[in-house]
């Protein structure tokens, strides 16, 4: 996979992760083109595209769209259901996630999705595992919290 | 807004229905919990505040902040750690929500040395999301990283590895790819740190492959197909394909153990993988990297794994047909994935048969599957199998379905896969239908494939044509119903095999002349029929109703509507209608000498005017007849259009069909017949030339200008194109002789232009890339390079190359690709002539090509002992060639090594007894046959002398070999 894209029907970016070193011009570009194929695209229509010489996987859920791009022998049904684990993950851990979560809670969406994608690759798939390895760091955070007071706030 | 980005994914979205689909994990839901009531704490009213607000206030609320952010970084007082995590949160947060952040790194990658692991994987995300992989930083993360890789604590490794796999530069390639494969097979690795590491060297190496070492730890990295947890196996097998790519001899035993992983995972019951198994499909992402991993190889040797193999790809397609465990989508994707992946591994295996056959039966049934997705992936996926000498005859039964699909698909991605399909199912037997279903869609086809069906059908209509006529009604037909997307090739194309064939010539102009009644018809018509009509107008002329006047009238009357390159054309049809109807002379004459023509403000309609007329008035019938001779049959190259479907569709995916299929249909249509080569040049630099020009000379516009107005002159230009051949550049042989021992750099240099080479040959075959770079800074027109091959040469090597564009921009460089065929030894070196107009006036050049015979010279190693047993053997006086000069240069024993390894024979080290001497041995490639050639140079350090002695088993090859080497010292 060369990266992954979460944009809003606005066409708002949501999320990106990039497997390939590209310059942020490059990124800005790929991002604004694709963002706007993809949003052309009608609700019945195949989830595939070519698009320069790559293949472009997208799924909307809800507001926002999940959109990969894969080479040329990749298989993009599995990227579909690379998609669908991805949101599974994120379901799990936020329940019942919405676009906001995913704003608000970016670093969290990153560190999923670092668990469950490394470099373009899947790494693990069981979702069990996956969700252990973000909980565990998420206790290790709770007990450093603690030590500093509970000033954790938010953000912004 | 707010509302709307509010929503759960579950509620709205068109394929998963609420929760229900999400299966449950009941030990991990109080978990959840508590981290959904965790996660309520953390939006705060600021976000909503601006996210609801206009994007003018987004603006100034994040100016502010970042404002803010930047006096902390800058304050005197030193931040705390936590202080620091949050602002560089706060970038990181302003950054995604599409704001420009050029400051903070350095912030974040001081938290990299945090002892506390939130602050720690803020710094590092912020490190893997924002940081080039060329940042000045990178010293201090990769310190960093270093750190935490040796803390051999999991959750700090895992975080540094992460970062290395995300940001991926050559700097950490350098740093640990030596350290990563240590971490991947040490023993008291935990699992999740080696699947980490897995992937992370996956990533280096496709940034890097050159620093990552391959070792001992290959062997083991393979085994890890082996391993109890799944999820190590996973990241290894994508590592192990990508490495098995590039190394296949090294990473060979992968292929039993990935056969016997798979087998065991196919034939487990869904419940025996656990979580590994989703929706009921049992690892699904394994498997197909599992059968991704097979197709690095052929089919295994051993019968036994080839025989499990088999086994596996059986219960795959079998498992397809078994009726759904689940209505879920997942559940059939997951598994049409796997059946998927098998289906591309038995395609490529392409030695089983039945595979193949049912393989295409199954896709088949998808083709009328009510997921849009499966009909486009099984259309894909048929284009493949249609190039199988196998299941060809297979897919062709589903012809009908696929001629539906283009006319009912709603999904113009589909439609275009439908095209595809049947482009590659297309044979002698169905091409008349497929052509015409192609061209009927063509006439609602999408804007954006347009050009692509126009390539496809003339494509088809050449290769399947069975009678000229039809390709010539379908090219007709195209330019009607398609006019604006046939491109330049395509008629072309048709002009040179309507030249070509003599027997589709009055069909062709009597064709042509009733298409061109249209009230309105196309440019590119005009152009194919006066083209026509100028050549083989005359095969029509005795029917009264196409008399030469009447041809004559009917293309003028388009004249004026067209643009000028048109306009050039009709003036050479007419020049060619003065010699082959005198009566219409008169006329034309008349217009060519109307002010428009005469006086026109275009430089190249004028000039054609005057020279024209002039011709027509000076020159006696002899040699009108002579000048404006019928085009002699263009040589036989590859389909220009061919060459531009490769261009925009990339090279694998058409050459591969297209190589497959001739190969099938070698007998069955040979196209055109080969044109016997009468052309002086070899190889004719753009068809444009070839089209306009008369003869074989370059276009007229190559002359001089038309200020030297005598006849004489004129029909001089015309008839000889040795004399618009500029006399060899000065210095140009100097550049040449720099050229035998390299293969690149500058050939050729004035003050306006600059000829650089880059060529690479391999056996017999070569391809040069000569680049003209424009140095002025007005343009060039006209620009016509032109390959010669002298008649002596012509024989011995071929050189085809593509059209350049005629006009070159000023500071812009255009490229030129000569494809380059040794067919047998030679002498000589092809000749590249280059015309163009620069200003006001014309410039000629030419210049020698460094295409010499030693380009084609493989080195061969071999023993003293060998090397002078055939020494002996090629004792002959003919085959022994030498020669003793004067050293040119210093006498430098590395560079003359350097010279002998470029002239590109082996360089054979303590052969010679005495070490000072050089001795080398290779075999020349050409077509016809191999010649071995073995060389000693022997210098005298002294006398400031070489003595060269050449033996190879053909006179002319030691000569010529004798010669080019002597030159180097």
């Amino acid at each position: 996979m060369q990266f992954m894209l979460l944009f809003s029907r606005q066409g708002k970016l949501r999320l990106q992760k990039w497997y390939v070193p590209l310059s942020d011009k490059e990124k800005k570009k790929i991002t604004r083109e694709l963002v706007q194929t993809v949003l052309a695209r009608k609700p019945k229509m195949c989830s595939f595209l070519e698009w320069r010489d790559l293949k472009i996987v997208y799924k909307r859920y809800a507001s926002l769209y999940f959109c990969c791009a894969i080479e040329d022998q990749d298989n993009e049904l599995i990227t579909l259901e690379i998609i669908h684990r991805y949101v599974e993950l994120l379901d799990k851990y936020f329940g019942s996630v919405c676009e906001l979560d995913i704003i608000f809670n970016f670093e969290k969406a990153y560190f999923i999705l670092d668990e469950f994608l490394l470099g373009g690759e899947v790494q693990e798939t069981s979702k069990k595992n996956v969700l252990k390895a973000i909980e565990q760091a998420d206790l290790l955070q709770e007990s450093q919290n603690e030590e500093w007071g509970g000033l954790s706030e938010d953000v912004l | 807004m707010c509302a709307c980005v509010a929503a759960p994914f579950a509620v709205t979205t068109t394929s998963v229905p609420r929760t229900g689909s999400l299966p449950v994990l009941p030990e991990t839901t109080t978990e959840a919990a508590a981290l959904r009531t965790r996660k309520s704490v953390k939006i705060k009213a600021p976000f909503c505040y601006f996210l609801g607000k206009s994007k003018e206030a987004e603006i100034k609320r994040i100016n502010k902040e970042l404002a803010n952010i930047r006096s902390k970084f800058k304050g005197d007082k030193a931040l705390d750690g936590y202080s620091k995590k949050k602002y560089v949160c706060k970038l990181l947060f302003i950054f995604l929500l599409g704001h420009d952040i050029d400051f903070g790194h350095m912030e974040a990658v001081n938290l990299l040395s945090s002892n506390r692991y939130t602050e720690k994987q803020i710094g590092y995300l912020f490190i893997s999301v924002l940081v080039n992989s060329n940042s000045e930083l990178i010293r201090l993360i990769n310190n960093a990283i270093k750190n935490d890789l040796a803390s051999r604590n999991p959750t700090f490794m895992g975080l540094a590895l992460h970062c290395v796999a995300s940001v991926g530069s050559r700097e950490m390639a350098e740093a640990f790819a030596g350290e990563i494969p240590r971490v991947l097979v040490a023993g008291d690795t935990m699992d999740s740190v080696k699947q980490s590491a897995a992937l992370c060297l996956l990533r280096l190496y496709r940034t890097s492959s050159d620093l990552v070492p391959m070792g001992d730890w290959t062997s083991r990295v393979v085994h890890l197909l082996n391993d109890q947890h799944l999820g190590v196996v996973t990241a290894a097998t994508s590592l192990i394909t990508t490495l098995a790519q590039k190394n296949p001899e090294e990473f060979k035993t992968s292929v039993s153990l990935a056969v016997s992983r798979l087998s065991r995972i196919v034939t487990s019951a869904s419940t025996d993988l656990q979580d590994y198994t989703y929706y009921f499909v049992p690892a699904p992402w394994l498997s197909v990297k599992l059968l991704r991993l097979l197709q690095c190889y052929p089919p295994p040797e051993d019968p036994a794994v080839r025989g499990r193999l088999t086994e596996c790809l059986e219960t795959i397609l079998n498992k397809a047909q078994e009726p759904p465990k689940s209505k879920k989508v997942q559940h059939s994707n997951a598994k049409n994935a796997v059946l998927f992946e098998a289906i591309s591994l038995i395609i490529h295996h392409d030695s089983e048969p039945n595979l193949l056959v049912r393989a295409c039966n199954q896709l088949g049934q998808f083709l009328q599957h009510r997921e849009t997705n499966l009909r486009y992936l099984a259309l894909e996926s048929m284009c493949t199998l249609a190039s199988s000498e196998f299941s060809h005859e297979a897919v062709k039964t589903h012809i009908e379905t696929v001629i539906n699909a283009l006319k009912t698909e709603r999904d113009v991605s589909v439609r275009q896969r439908a095209v595809d399909l049947l482009y590659a199912m297309c044979d002698r037997s169905n091409a008349p239908q497929i052509v015409a279903e192609m061209l009927s869609y063509l006439e609602t086809a999408d804007y954006s494939i347009r050009e692509e069906i126009v390539l496809k059908v003339a494509i088809l209509a050449e290769k399947y044509a069975v009678d000229y006529t039809w390709y010539v009604d379908t090219i007709l037909n195209l330019i009607r119903i398609a006019g604006d997307y046939v491109s330049e090739e395509v008629w072309y194309r048709v002009i040179q095999i309507v030249v070509n064939r003599d027997d589709v010539q009055g069909y062709a102009a009597k064709t042509v002349f009733e298409a061109l009644q249209a009230p309105a018809c196309h440019e590119n018509l005009v152009k194919v029929g006066g083209y026509i009509l100028g050549e083989f107008g005359n095969l029509i002329a005795g029917d009264p109703r196409s008399s030469p006047l009447i041809q004559f009238n009917l293309l003028h009357s388009k004249f004026h509507l067209c643009s000028v390159p048109t306009r050039a054309l009709l003036l050479s049809t007419y020049i060619k209608f003065v010699n082959l109807f005198p009566e219409v002379k008169p006329t034309i004459q008349d217009v060519l000498r109307s002010d428009s023509q005469l006086r026109n403000a275009d430089v190249e309609l004028q000039q054609r005017a005057v020279e024209y007329l002039r011709l027509s008035t000076v020159a006696s019938t002899d040699i009108l007849a002579t000048v404006l001779e019928e085009m002699p049959p263009f040589p036989e190259r590859e389909s220009s259009i061919l060459a531009k479907l490769k261009k925009k569709k990339g090279p694998s995916t058409v050459t591969d069909l297209e190589d497959a299929k001739r190969e099938r249909s070698v007998d069955v249509n040979g196209g055109p017949e080969p044109a016997p080569a009468s052309t002086s040049a070899m190889s004719t630099p753009s068809p444009s030339a070839d089209l306009l020009g008369l003869g074989a000379a370059p276009p007229a516009p190559a002359g001089p200008p038309p200020s030297s107005g005598s006849g004489g002159l004129l029909v001089d230009v015309f008839s000889d194109s040795a004399s618009a051949v500029a006399p060899l550049a000065p210095g140009s042989e100097d550049n040449f002789a720099r050229f035998v021992c390299k293969n690149n750099g500058v050939l050729f240099e004035n003050q306006l232009l600059q000829i650089g080479l880059k060529s690479e040959f391999r056996q017999n075959l070569g391809r040069m890339f000569i680049f003209y770079g424009n140095k002025t800074s007005t343009q060039f027109l006209n620009f016509t390079p032109t390959l010669i091959c002298s008649d002596d040469l012509q024989p011995h090597l071929n050189l085809q190359t593509k059209p350049v564009d005629p006009t070159v921009e000023g500071g812009a460089q255009v490229q030129q690709v000569v494809n380059i065929e040794c067919v047998s030894d030679f002498t000589e070196a092809p000749v590249l002539s280059i015309q163009f107009r620069y200003g006001g006036t014309f410039q000629n050049v030419s210049v020698q090509l460094p295409i010499t015979l030693n380009k084609f010279f493989q080195p061969t190693e071999m023993a003293s002992q060998d090397f002078f047993q055939r020494w002996k053997q090629l004792s002959n006086p003919q085959q022994e060639v030498q020669n003793i000069f004067k050293a040119k240069h210093p006498m430098d024993t590395e560079v003359t090594k350097a010279k002998i390894i470029g002239f590109g024979s082996a360089l054979l080290e303590e052969v010679d007894p005495n070490p000072a001497n050089f001795v080398g041995a290779g075999i020349i490639h050409t077509k016809t046959t191999q010649i071995g050639c073995l060389l000693r140079l022997e210098p005298n350090l002294q006398a400031q002398m070489y003595r060269l002695t050449l033996r190879t088993s053909k006179e002319a090859v030691s000569q010529r070999l004798c010669e080019l080497l002597s030159a180097q010292f």
